[in-house]
C-alpha cells in the first residue's frame, strides 16, 4: 500500500514508465532525427541547385566553396546529398513501413485463421517472391511511369512477402501458446486475438526485421535509380550518388565517399535505434 | 571416520541480474559426503539445490559465479582449479544426470556413440572396451535388449529408458560422485519406480557416492541415505533419511512433510434444487487430431468416454501421460471439437466447435491450464488479464471493473496492488492464482483444471488446493480435476475416472480409491505412488507381467 501511495504523485517521465533507453539508442534516434530534418529543410539550405554544374573540374576536392567536393560532372556534392536525403529517407521509410505493416497484418491473420486462407495466401506470396525485384520494378515503372508514389508502392510490394513470412512464422508460435488458447476458448474474435494477444509478443523481432529491410530498400532504391527507374535526374538519391561517382573511387574523390557515409550513418543509426529500444517495447516476454 | 569424498565449506554463489544488481543465491552452505553415500538436496524451486549440485563440478550457470568458500572433491580443490583441470574431472571423477534425458541426448546420433563419448574425450579406454562396458551398464540398469539398445536413436526408446541411458552415460567414466538432477520428475509414476530401482542397484553395486536433487520427499526417501533441506540458499536441516521423515526438527521440514499428509475431502453440499440437473454430462465422446477422413480424424485419442458430473461435486481424471486426460478437457472446452458424441453443460447441449457455442455457454465452463507461465500473456498487466473477461462477458468498464479486479485478487488471496505488475514479475504460485482468478472472473459454474499443480512446489500446491476448496464453498463451483498425481486427486475430488489410452477403464469414489479399485491398471497406478517410507520401494511387489502389459517402456 505504501508503494502505491508514493507512486501516485510522481511525474511520469519516460524513465519512470520504463521507456528509457541507453545511449546507443539515443545516438541512433538523434541521427535519424537529424536526417529527417535535413530531408525537410534540405532544398532551402542547399548552397547550389542540385543539377547545376558549378565547377569546370570533375571529382573536385573538398574546398571552402564545395564542402564535400564535386561529382563527375562538376556538381556540388553537398547540395546533392541534402536534396537526396529527401528521396532516400522519405522513400525508404515510407516503403519499409508499408511493407512491414502489410506483411505483419497479413501474417498474423494467416496464422490465426490458418487452413485454406493461410495456404492460398502463403503460396500466392511465395510465387510473388519468385519474381526478381528489379525486373518487377522495371515492369511496373514501364507500365505506369515513374513517380515517387509508384516507387514507394513498388518497393513495399517487393519487400512485403518476406515480412509476411517472418511475421507468420512468429505468429504461428505465439498462436499455439496457452494464453491465446485461453482467449480463444473465451470466445474472442480474430481481430482481438491479433491486436491484443499476438502483436505485442512478436513486436520485438518484427522491429528488428524492419531495420534490416530498411537497409535493403535503400540499396534496391539505388539499383532502380541506376537503371533509370528510380529518382529521375538531375535529382538523385544517395545510392545513385554513389553509383554515378564510383569511378572517382580510384582518384580518392570525396564525391563517392560522402554519399557512402550518409547511407552508412542512416542505416546504422536505424538499426542502433531499433536494437536499443526500451525493453518494454522490444522484448516484453522478459 | 573415513575421509569424506566431498567437502563443501561455506559455499557462496552470487549472480548478477539483468538490471545489474548483485544477488547471493547460495549463502554459506557447508556439508560433507562420505564415499558411497547418497545425499539428497531437497527444497522448493529457487532454493538453490541445482546450483549447489552443479557447483560440485566446478560449474555455474551463465551469470552466476562462485564468490566464496571451498569445494573439495577427492582431494582436489574444485574451486581453486583452473578450468582445464576442472574439465578433466568432469566425467571421470564426477558426472551429471540431467532432469530431461530427452533434451540431453542428441537426436541425430546413435545412443551408443553418445554413451561412450566420455571415454573418447578423456581417452580412458579403446572403443570396443568402452562399448562392452556400456552393455554391462545397460544390463545393470535393467534395460531391455542390452546388446542392441545402443544402436538405436534416442527417439526409438521410451522416456524411462532414456533416463536410464543417461545414467549409463554418466557412469561410463567410473566416477566417484554422480549428480542426479531431478531425474524422475518428468516420468510417470509407474516408470519412475523402474528408474529408481535401477539407479539404486547400480549405485550400490558400484559403491559410488551420489547427490540426488529433488523436490519430492517421497522419492528421496527411497534412494537417499541422508537429506539436506534447503530454503533460500541456506541449509535448514541435515539428517539421515529416517530421522528427517520421522523426527523433523525444523519448522520448514515439518511444513514439507505436512503437505504429504492426506487431507480427507469433505464433499460439498450444494443447496437442494428442485430439479438437480448434472452440471456436465459426456456421452460417447470421441475426439482426435489430424486430417479428417470420412468423418474420423487420423489420430484418434478419446474413445467412447462417458461420465456425469453432478453440480457441486468434483471429478478427478487420472492416468499417465498420453492417456488422453488433457484431450478430454480440451474437447469439453471446445478447443478440440469432438467428432462423435455429445457434451451437455447444465442440461444444454454444447456444440463441438467453439464458434458455434454461445457466449453464455462459454462463460459457464472455464479452463485453467497447467503451466501458468505460458497461460498468461507476458505483454499484459495483471489488471488487463483479469479485466478482459469482465469486459467480455459482463461488459464491466472503468471503476467498476477495477473494483471487481481487486475483488478477484482478494478471492485468490493476492494483494490488490499486484494488478499493476506483469506476469513475469510474479512467482509460480502467484501466476497460478492469477490464472485461477481469470477463470473466476467469468463467474463460471464449472472449472476444468488441467494439471494445475504440476509445476508447483509441494507447499504451494497444497495452498492452491485449499484455495480451490474454499472457492467451491463460497461460489458453489464444480471442478473437473485432471492430474497424474493421485494424492492431489484424493485431496479434492469426490469421484475419480481412471483413463488408459483414451478410454475410461474405471470410475471410482475418490475416498475408497485404493480399496475398491478393480481394474488391474487402476491398481497398478495406485500402488505406484511413492510413500513417505524408506522401505517402500524395496517392499513394493508388482506383478511384472502386469507392469509390462500397461506401462509403455
Amino acid at each position: 500500500m505504501m508503494i502505491e501511495r508514493s507512486n501516485a504523485f510522481v511525474i511520469p517521465t519516460p524513465k519512470r514508465l520504463g521507456y528509457s533507453f541507453n545511449w546507443a539508442g539515443r545516438v541512433g534516434l538523434a541521427v535519424i532525427l537529424f536526417w529527417a530534418v535535413v530531408a525537410i529543410v534540405g532544398p532551402w539550405i542547399a548552397p547550389h541547385p542540385p543539377g547545376e554544374i558549378v565547377d569546370w573540374d570533375y571529382f573536385g576536392p573538398v574546398t571552402a566553396d564545395f564542402w564535400m567536393g564535386t561529382d563527375y560532372l562538376g556538381r556540388d556534392i553537398f547540395s546533392r546529398i541534402l536534396m537526396g536525403a529527401r528521396y532516400t529517407v522519405g522513400i525508404a521509410l515510407a516503403s519499409v513501413v508499408l511493407a512491414c505493416a502489410g506483411g505483419v497484418i497479413l501474417g498474423m491473420v494467416a496464422a490465426v485463421i490458418g487452413g485454406w486462407f493461410d495456404m492460398i495466401l502463403s503460396r500466392l506470396l511465395d510465387a510473388f517472391n519468385g519474381i526478381p525485384s528489379l525486373l518487377f520494378g522495371l515492369v511496373v515503372v514501364a507500365a505506369v511511369g515513374s513517380s515517387i508514389p509508384v516507387l514507394i508502392l513498388t518497393l513495399a510490394a517487393i519487400y512485403l512477402p518476406g515480412s509476411y513470412r517472418f511475421a507468420r512464422a512468429l505468429a504461428v508460435n505465439v498462436n499455439a501458446t496457452d494464453y491465446v488458447t485461453v482467449a480463444r476458448a473465451r470466445g474472442e474474435s480474430t481481430p482481438y486475438l491479433i491486436t491484443r494477444e499476438i502483436f505485442p509478443n512478436i513486436l520485438g523481432p518484427v522491429l528488428a526485421d524492419l531495420g534490416l529491410r530498411f537497409v535493403f530498400i535503400v540499396l534496391v532504391l539505388s539499383g532502380l535509380s541506376f537503371l533509370g527507374l528510380g529518382v529521375q535526374p538531375p535529382n538523385a538519391d544517395w545510392g545513385a550518388l554513389v553509383r554515378e561517382n564510383i569511378e572517382g573511387l580510384s582518384l580518392g574523390a570525396p564525391a563517392v565517399i560522402f554519399p557512402s557515409i550518409a547511407i552508412a550513418t542512416l542505416t546504422i543509426s536505424v538499426n542502433m535505434f531499433i536494437d536499443n529500444l526500451p525493453t518494454k517495447i522490444r522484448d516484453r516476454s522478459e | 571416520m573415513t575421509q569424506p569424498l566431498v567437502t563443501v565449506n561455506d559455499l557462496r554463489i552470487g549472480a548478477v541480474t539483468d538490471a545489474g544488481r548483485k544477488v547471493e543465491i547460495i549463502r554459506g552452505v557447508s556439508f560433507e559426503i562420505a564415499p558411497g553415500e547418497i545425499v539428497a538436496l531437497i527444497g522448493e524451486s529457487g532454493s538453490g539445490k541445482t546450483t549447489i549440485a552443479l557447483s560440485l563440478m566446478g560449474y555455474t550457470r551463465t551469470g552466476c559465479s562462485i564468490t566464496g568458500g571451498q569445494i573439495t572433491l577427492d582431494g582436489n580443490d574444485v574451486t581453486a582449479l583452473p578450468e582445464r583441470n576442472r574439465a578433466a574431472l568432469r566425467g571421470t571423477e564426477v558426472s551429471y544426470v540431467p532432469q530431461s534425458a530427452a533434451a540431453a541426448f542428441n537426436p541425430s546420433k546413435r545412443i551408443m556413440d553418445q554413451v561412450i563419448e566420455i571415454t573418447a574425450i578423456h581417452e580412458l579406454m579403446p572403443k570396443a572396451e568402452a562399448e562392452a562396458k556400456a552393455v554391462d551398464l545397460f544390463r545393470a540398469l535393467a534395460l531391455p535388449d542390452p546388446e542392441n539398445i545402443g544402436h538405436r536413436y534416442p527417439h526409438q526408446v521410451s522416456g524411462g529408458q532414456l533416463q536410464r541411458l543417461s545414467a549409463a552415460m554418466a557412469l561410463i567414466g567410473g566416477p566417484k560422485l554422480v549428480i542426479f538432477d531431478e531425474p524422475t520428475t518428468a516420468l510417470d509414476v509407474t516408470t519412475q519406480i523402474e528408474v529408481l530401482r535401477a539407479f539404486k542397484s547400480v549405485m550400490q553395486q558400484g559403491g559410488m557416492a551420489g547427490v540426488y536433487v529433488s523436490h519430492d520427499l517421497a522419492v528421496v526417501a527411497q534412494i537417499a541415505d541422508r537429506i539436506i533441506v534447503l530454503k533460500g540458499g541456506e541449509i535448514q536441516e541435515t539428517g539421515n533419511t529416517e530421522q528427517i521423515l520421522t523426527h523433523p526438527a525444523h519448522p520448514y521440514t515439518r511444513q514439507l512433510l505436512a503437505a504429504f499428509e492426506p487431507v480427507p475431502h469433505q464433499p460439498f453440499q450444494p443447496e437442494a434444487k428442485a430439479v438437480p440437473k448434472p452440471i456436465l454430462e459426456v456421452i460417447h465422446l470421441h475426439a482426435g487430431y489430424g486430417a479428417i477422413r470420412k468423418g474420423e480424424p487420423e489420430i484418434k485419442i478419446l474413445k467412447d468416454v462417458n461420465f456425469t458430473l453432478e453440480r457441486g461435486r468434483n471429478l478427478g481424471v487420472i492416468g499417465e501421460s498420453g492417456s488422453g486426460k488433457s484431450t478430454l478437457a480440451r474437447a469439453i472446452a471446445g478447443i478440440l471439437p469432438p467428432y462423435q458424441g455429445g457434451i451437455l453443460l447444465d442440461g444444454q447441449e454444447l456444440r463441438g466447435d467453439l464458434k458455434r457455442r454461445s457466449k453464455e455457454q462459454l462463460r459457464k465452463a472455464q479452463i485453467v491450464f497447467q503451466l501458468a507461465d505460458t497461460a498468461l500473456n507476458p505483454a499484459h498487466s495483471i489488471e488487463q488479464i483479469l479485466g478482459r473477461p469482465l469486459a467480455f462477458y459482463h461488459g464491466l468498464k472503468g471503476a467498476k471493473r477495477e473494483a471487481r479486479v481487486k475483488e478477484l485478487l482478494d478471492m485468490v488471496r493476492l494483494p490488490a496492488n499486484l494488478r499493476h505488475r506483469l506476469p513475469g514479475e510474479l512467482s509460480g504460485g502467484q501466476k497460478q492464482r492469477i490464472n485461477l482468478a481469470r477463470a473466476l472472473a467469468a463467474e463460471p459454474e464449472l472449472i476444468l483444471c488441467d494439471e494445475i499443480t504440476l509445476a508447483l512446489d509441494t507447499v504451494v500446491a497444497a495452498a492452491i488446493l485449499d484455495l480451490l476448496k474454499e472457492l467451491q464453498r463460497e461460489l458453489s463451483l464444480s471442478y473437473m480435476f485432471i492430474s497424474h498425481d493421485l494424492s492431489t486427486v484424493e485431496a479434492i475430488c469426490d469421484d475419480v475416472l481412471v483413463m488408459l489410452k483414451g478410454e475410461v477403464v474405471e470410475a471410482l469414489p475418490a475416498a475408497r480409491m485404493s480399496a475398491e479399485a478393480q481394474h488391474p491398471y487402476s491398481r497398478l497406478l495406485i500402488s505406484s505412488i511413492p510413500q513417505l517410507d524408506t522401505g517402500w520401494l524395496a517392499g513394493l511387489e508388482q506383478d511384472p507381467n502386469l507392469v509390462a502389459q500397461f506401462a509403455n517402456r
